[in-house]
């Protein structure tokens, strides 16, 4: 299936990655977003991510649902295929399309509307079942694109930009991730590009249901005093449990890192996720902490960003279910039809 | 003892038996239909089961049929009343002059009898209770037991339902010799102690041929594994459920890699309809055949989805097990009710390819060329089953596959074309047909991809709102359904022996009531040129039809005429000419419904009867 070709030719003094990549190879179309939109800020850390691991670009499929955040599948990885589907169905249509070809890396894009609120029991099923995909919520509180109403991850008693305050309790998609048995959570902010970019290179990487939660700023209808979900805030109440980095292949592991303070967590591919711990008592292979560490923080008006969760042992809804290595999108005539002599035997069954 | 004359007919009458849900009836009643067959008569069996009555009450009614009238006959001559809770209703249902078989080891009050019918007592408990202790025995072999006495009654040949029971146990010695045992107890007892045969009776005929006998849903899950099917999502619903575990169960056996033991294909049980279209969506944009199998309630969950592979092109193939509605409606009952919900599913313009099988023969080869369809015209195809074709099994010609067959894959680009230099346009027309090429998820580092999504979009897939490039768009999909018209099966046209200015439109599961009808009405003098429409799109075949004759009835078993409706509204023709026979109470459409219907109607309309010359 795979073709390789050279990428386009770019200005020689481009830095290339290890496949001979650019960093534009990486990008899309221009965003139609609102200036210094969060999600712009997610996207770019993608390209990074994708960039930095030497992925080929057209290896990824990008799936998203309906909203602003849905949207940015069209602007990083242009020659990917990209599939802007329908309103909180992104995880069926990645899930779908997974059956059909194990071989390529998922991306799930979705927006907080489209995963807790219209999509909440497709997120929550995609995740049980294990499907290996990184799953990256651009999360705002609001939906943007219909104009600012409340999304079911909007705390409650923030305010709108209207002024109305949310009355509902909120959801946590990271606490929901986890208890679904997620093997990789994480969460992060959009405008933290360094806690960002390895955390989606690691979820690339990790074979699995990757989940991030990503809390990025709506310029438009949610970035005003009163809401937990403004650039201000979450600055002012992130408490980052750790910081990431990714060696893929060789690497040797950063030697700046004070021993004792970084995790080095190997993962099936190779990759090994150097930890550097902020917080001294987390462990991020213990679900159950993991659990309750974020609920104490919760309570305490805090947002825990990092990587809260790992397996590096996981496995995938394709072992679960048993099906060939090959790509089922690939099987012919030859192998799937059992053909007329079979047939036969079943007709003499049936008299 | 009856005032009627006891019913006397060989080869064609109908047995029905009223059981209690779980009592392992079903495999005896099965039997006994698969031992006529061995007969050499044909049988058209149909299971019928209240969803929501408590005590679980379920029927099986057997049509013997020696003229091989597969239709639902109506009436019943035997009633096997083994359900005490349904008892006064079932003895009530049975045609003057028939027979009451039933469990006589307790005294019934002779209120709880008819005049009319022929009384026929074995006392089941007590032969059981005396040869097996163990309860579940008991339970099972009284069922068997029953067997036994019906073959005597009936005449039929006891070897060949022993060769049934030993295809059945084959290899499990003791089960098998139990089984016979128990057949000859009821048997034995039956000719020591009643007069038989009775007036029913089953004489060897050679009228089965080499056909096979088969549950609709199970060949349409065959199909699904001959048509290349590797992807299914679904979510349990009655009367669609067995195609998915078909599916299972079929694939369990054909579809594992001999080598690694590890499956071709995958299947999963969505968490809702919503769900299981999505996945069958994903998997088709991505090039693997995916279905989803579904009733109406599914059809309605699935509406948003389905807009969005007519609009954006995507293959899918949904199977609509149907089933009575609206809303939950009777969930147990067969209707073809799904028509307009189908055929112009989901909002905005839309319409979608139906096909419409007749029998499992045709739900076979349907499936399979749904897989076809749909990646040739990248679009949701519809297999229109319903609960009557699904759930009963039904004598049909054996099933047929070509080895030179291969599947049609329809437009892709290929990484080669596209290095050639070919110009890929997602949505660009390339030679009048409607249909544009795709391309596969990952084919090439730098050529071909595309953004799919459910918004506006010009001939290179990029998003626009031009009121000019959407209309454009929308035409080519008008095009794209044209061509549909000349790629899904044609309708079967059978003319009257005499011209005729009158004809009849069907389809799906009223076929065989309908072929019945056809005798019935040329015995009453009435001439009718027919047409079976096999698929929406209709072929212009269905528009001459029209054309052809004065009037034409459009029979279904839907309460609103939704076939008329839509050929009326495709054909633009003066509905007065095309008179709606309608059957909709749940129960399979029969052809003496059709036969009066039509008659009354050619009669009304003073039509001279041709009548056949008496020599
Ligand atoms: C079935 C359906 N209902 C409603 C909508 C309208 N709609 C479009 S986007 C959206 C909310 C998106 O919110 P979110 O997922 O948080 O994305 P954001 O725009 O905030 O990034 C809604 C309600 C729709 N497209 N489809
Ligand atoms: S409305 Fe909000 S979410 Fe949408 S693009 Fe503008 S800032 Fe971003
Ligand atoms: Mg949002």
């Amino acid at each position: 299936m795979t073709y390789i070709a050279k990428p386009k030719f770019h200005h020689p003094g481009l830095k290339k990655n290890e496949l001979g990549y650019t960093h534009r190879d990486y990008e899309g179309k221009i965003s139609t977003l609102c200036a210094g939109c969060g999600h712009d800020s997610i996207t770019a850390s993608i390209i990074e991510a994708c960039y930095e691991l030497s992925i080929e670009p057209h290896r990824v499929a990008k799936i998203s649902g309906i909203g602003c955040s849905s949207k940015t599948p069209d602007y990083f990885l242009g020659n990917s295929h990209g599939f802007n589907s329908v309103h909180g169905r992104m995880p069926s249509v990645l899930t779908g399309a997974n059956l059909a070809n194990r071989d390529l890396i998922y991306l799930g894009v979705s927006g907080d509307g489209d995963s807790a609120s219209i999509g909440f029991g497709q997120f929550a099923h995609s995740i049980r079942r294990g499907v290996n995909m990184t799953y990256i919520v651009e999360n705002n509180g609001v939906y943007g694109l219909t104009k600012g109403q409340f999304s079911a991850t909007a705390d409650r008693g923030s305010k709108s930009k209207k002024g109305v305050t949310n009355t509902d309790n909120a959801i946590d998609l990271v606490a929901i991730a986890l208890q679904l048995g997620a093997t990789f959570v994480a969460r992060s902010f959009s405008g933290d590009k360094t806690q960002l970019v390895p955390l989606i290179a690691a979820a690339i990487r990790h074979k699995g249901a990757s989940f991030i939660d990503v809390v990025s700023p709506c310029i438009a209808f949610n970035n005003h005093a009163g809401s937990t979900k403004s650039f201000d805030y979450v600055r002012e109440h992130n408490d980052a449990v750790n910081r990431l980095d990714v060696l893929v292949g060789r690497d040797p592991i950063a030697v700046d890192y004070a021993p004792g303070t970084v995790q080095v967590v190997e993962q099936h591919d190779g990759t090994r996720l150097a930890l550097r711990k902020l917080d001294a008592d987390y462990d991020p292979h213990d679900r159950l902490g993991a659990m309750t560490f974020l609920q104490k923080h919760a309570a305490k008006g805090q947002i825990v960003t990092g990587l809260l969760y790992v397996d590096p042992d996981a496995d995938d809804m394709h072992e679960h279910l048993n099906t060939v290595e090959t790509p089922l999108n690939a099987l012919e005539a030859d192998t799937l039809c059992p053909g007329s002599a079979v047939l036969d035997k079943i007709n003499a069954s049936l008299r | 003892m009856s005032d009627k004359k006891p019913i006397s007919s060989v080869n064609d009458f109908v047995v029905r038996f009223a059981n209690v849900n779980g009592s392992g009836s079903a495999s005896a009643n099965e039997m006994f239909a698969r031992s006529i067959l061995r007969h050499g008569v044909p049988v058209s069996p149909r299971n019928i089961f209240p969803s929501n009555i408590q005590g679980l009450p379920t029927w099986y009614e057997v049509r013997v049929t020696e003229d091989g009238h597969l239709g639902a006959r109506g009436g019943v001559d035997m009633m096997v009343a083994m359900n005490p809770q349904t008892w006064d209703k079932d003895v009530a249902g049975i045609e003057p002059g028939g027979y009451l078989f039933y469990d006589s080891t307790k005294p019934m009050p002779s209120t709880k009898f008819r005049d009319d019918i022929t009384v026929i007592g074995v006392p089941l408990t007590a032969i059981t209770n005396s040869t097996y202790t163990d309860p579940r025995q008991r339970q099972l072999f009284k069922n068997i037991i029953y067997l036994g006495s019906l073959s005597a009654l009936l005449d039929m040949d006891p070897k060949l339902i022993e060769q049934l029971i030993g295809e059945q146990y084959k290899g499990k010695e003791k089960l098998l010799s139990s089984n016979v045992h128990a057949l000859h107890l009821g048997r034995d007892w039956a000719l020591q102690n009643l007069k038989c045969p009775i007036g029913l009776r089953v004489k060897k005929s050679d009228k089965v041929g080499d056909r096979i006998f088969i549950e609709g849903n199970s060949a349409a899950a065959l199909g699904a594994v001959y048509g290349g099917a590797t992807v299914c999502a679904w979510y349990p619903i009655t009367p669609s459920s067995s195609v998915a575990e078909a599916f299972t169960a079929h694939c369990k056996k054909y579809r594992h890699d001999p080598a690694t033991g590890k499956a071709n294909y995958a299947i999963v049980q969505g968490e809702d309809e919503l769900a299981s279209i999505g996945m069958v969506i994903g998997a088709g944009w991505n090039g693997a055949r995916a279905f989803t199998a579904t009733s109406g309630p599914g059809i309605s969950l699935m509406t948003e989805f389905i807009g969005l592979s007519y609009f954006a092109e995507i293959p899918a193939v949904i199977m609509n097990i149907q089933r009575a509605g609206p809303s939950t409606g009777m969930p147990t009952r067969t209707q073809q009710c799904d028509i307009i919900a189908c055929a112009y599913a989901s909002h905005g313009d839309t319409k979608h390819v139906l096909l419409f099988p007749e029998d499992p023969a045709e739900a076979f080869e349907f499936a399979a060329a749904s897989f076809d369809l749909a990646e040739r015209l990248q679009t949701t195809i519809f297999l229109m089953l319903d609960l009557d074709i699904g759930m009963n099994h039904r004598l049909c010609r054996p099933l047929k596959w070509d080895d030179a067959r291969q599947y049609d894959r329809g437009k892709v680009m290929t990484a080669e074309m596209l290095e050639e230099g070919r110009d890929f346009g997602r949505y660009l027309d390339v030679d009048g047909d409607g249909i544009p090429y795709r391309t596969y998820p990952g084919t090439h580092p730098t050529k071909g991809s595309y953004f799919t999504r459910g918004t506006s979009r010009d001939r290179y897939a990029r998003y626009s709102e031009e009121g000019p490039v959407y209309a454009d768009n929308m035409q080519r999909l008008v095009r794209k359904f044209e061509t549909a018209q000349d790629l899904v099966p044609r309708p079967l046209q059978a003319n009257a022996e005499r011209p005729t200015k009158y004809g009849v439109i069907y389809f799906g599961s009223t076929s065989p009531a309908m072929d019945e009808a056809i005798g019935l009405l040329e015995a009453r003098g009435h001439q009718l040129d027919r047409l079976r429409i096999r698929a929406f799109p209709f072929h212009s075949s269905v528009a001459s039809f029209l054309a052809e004759h004065d009037f034409v009835y459009v029979v279904e078993q839907n309460r609103d005429g939704q076939l008329r409706q839509l050929i009326v509204n495709e054909n633009g023709i003066d509905p007065v000419r095309l008179v709606p026979i309608l059957h909709y109470d749940g129960s399979p459409i029969t052809a003496r419904f059709i036969a009066k219907a039509i008659g009354d109607h050619q009669d009304h309309l003073k039509v001279t009867p041709l009548r056949k010359a008496v020599s």
